[in-house]
């Protein structure tokens, strides 16, 4: 007998999702390779206290009038459980924004879902973690903006919000509650990295997650504030190497490569509608979190009169880019199709005018050139200045003295 | 630091007297849509085989190592010690993730 453990959960490479990854069905069946995603991500509201440049939300936030309500969270949740979702990742947005936070924890876990808190942790207080650890979290995010409060607070636009975090993780130590710590990278705090890195180890936290910005939505919108020099790719790339070595044990690193400095593509979300999906605050079930900054696709809700379940299987956008069939040249004919999918539809969208073309970060589409100089353009010579995140479009940093 | 020790002293050393128990990050349950048992950890899904299921169905945070080892032993008449090191080497494994602990060890 040797009792072994496999792992189940095919990780997205190259990819930042707060580390959603899902099973891929075993039996080779078209239906199998499209079996429901063994985790789920829950944005329950894009309300959120902090204005970092680079969130993922799109830019176009819902209000708050157009959330879910906790009764259709909770018959969301029943469905999840019902067709063989295992774990949720309530984020947002802030989460904790919302109210009935602790019940829908409580719900999750009655269902037997495990339940991952994706937060920025400054509406925390002991009592509310307390709160929803007795309700059955069985994880908690909490992100950073930087190792140290002056720069933490200036990129999130929310002051002492560093310390707050900061306190917020020792509860959660002492709540026995596992702890990943979520820092973005981009050329304004790069430089940082290894404090961030110790600052995890001096937290307690069990794993951290490096992930350099990926540029959709805001973080588009803050490119030429966030885009990294290649140099700092070359020394993060380094770092996180030296890092997971000496922290073997300690502390385990998930690291996120930017795609603009990149040869081949990211698997985005996996290959598209095949492991992942998101609920939006609205309801709207979607392939990929910034999906919607493709126009044209009509992404169903969870308010419509479909299953979450037909909606996967069966709608039209989860099923536009699904597979391989819908690829032009030079994806059509290339050995790598089946690795990375083409790479990401926003992306193409945002960058080369059409989902339906080949990512604009593999060397084989024609604007990759393109890309790579705007990037090391920006990366020299773009303002510094951030475009905080807020639902009157953004509202640009005032100069520093 | 507050005194917390940081996550490599917190993490148990597998011995037969450890008496381990899974850590509250780490959740077994039966996966009726898969027809299987899954060990539900931060951002991972792991599949544990049937011995593995029955390994951790029996740390329960009261029985030792040593018991457990005896129970499978017993049961599935093989050489203790070769079950011993067997069982010792998965634990640690996860004891090392953080998905065990020490039951009764703890601060």
């Amino acid at each position: 007998m040797s009792p072994t453990l496999t792992d189940a959960t095919p990780i997205f490479e190259d990819e930042n999702l707060d580390g959603v990854s899902i099973l891929e069905g075993a039996r080779p069946s078209t239906a199998a390779e499209y079996g429901i995603p063994l985790a789920v991500l829950l944005e329950l509201t894009h309300r959120c206290p902090l204005q970092c440049p680079y969130c993922s939300n799109p830019v176009e936030m819902e209000r708050a009038g157009n959330e879910l309500t906790t009764e259709e969270w909770k018959r969301v949740l029943d469905e999840l459980a019902e067709i063989g979702v295992l774990q949720v990742h309530f984020s947002g947005g802030e989460p904790t924004v919302r109210k009935d936070l602790v019940e829908l924890v409580q719900h999750a876990t009655n269902l037997d879902l495990y339940t991952n808190l994706i937060t920025s942790a400054v509406l925390l207080t002991r009592e509310k973690l307390e709160a929803l650890a007795d309700a059955g979290l069985s994880h908690i995010q909490i992100s950073f903006q930087a190792s140290e409060a002056g720069l933490a607070d200036r990129i999130g636009g929310y002051r002492n919000g560093h310390s707050r975090k900061h306190e917020a993780a020792r509860w959660a130590r002492d709540l026995d509650l596992p702890l990943t710590v979520n820092a973005v990278l981009h050329r304004q705090n790069l430089e940082q990295l290894p404090q961030i890195i110790d600052m995890a180890v001096e937290l307690d936290a069990d794993r951290i997650e490096v992930a350099n910005v990926q540029y959709y939505g805001w973080a588009l919108k803050n490119r030429a504030a966030l885009m990294p020099t290649i140099e700092q790719i070359d020394e993060c790339t380094r770092v996180v190497e030296e890092a997971r070595e000496r922290l073997k044990g300690i502390l385990e690193i998930d690291f996120v490569v930017p795609d603009y400095y990149a040869v081949r593509p990211k698997k985005c979300m996996g290959g598209w509608g095949r492991q992942f999906f998101n609920i939006t605050p609205s309801g709207k079930v979607l392939p990929c979190h910034a999906a919607e900054s493709i126009t044209g696709l009509d992404f169903l809700s969870v308010r419509s009169n479909h299953s979450i379940a037909w909606i996967w299987h069966n709608s039209e956008a989860f099923n536009r880019y699904r597979g391989t069939g819908w690829m032009p040249e030079p994806c059509k004919s290339c050995a790598f199709k089946e690795v990375d999918y083409g790479g990401c539809r926003c992306q193409a969208f945002a960058l080369a005018g059409d989902a339906g073309a080949a990512d604009p970060a593999c060397s084989l589409s024609p604007l990759h050139e393109t890309i790579f100089k705007t990037a090391e353009t920006e990366a020299r010579d773009g303002t510094n200045r951030f475009i905080y995140r807020n639902f009157a479009g953004g509202t640009l940093e005032p100069e520093r003295s | 630091m507050n005194g917390i020790a940081p996550a490599a002293r917190r993490r148990m050393a597998v011995s037969e007297e450890s008496v381990p128990a899974l850590s509250r990050g780490a959740k077994l349950r039966f996966d009726e849509t898969r027809s299987r048992w899954v060990l539900l950890v931060p951002e991972r899904v792991l599949a544990p085989d049937d011995i593995a299921v029955e390994i951790l169905q029996l740390c329960d945070g009261e029985r030792s190592v040593s018991d457990i080892v005896d129970l499978l032993a017993e049961k599935y008449v093989a050489p203790r010690q070769e079950i011993g090191a067997d069982v010792v080497a998965m634990l640690q494994d996860l004891a090392d993730s953080g998905f065990l602990v020490e039951r009764g060890g703890k601060p």
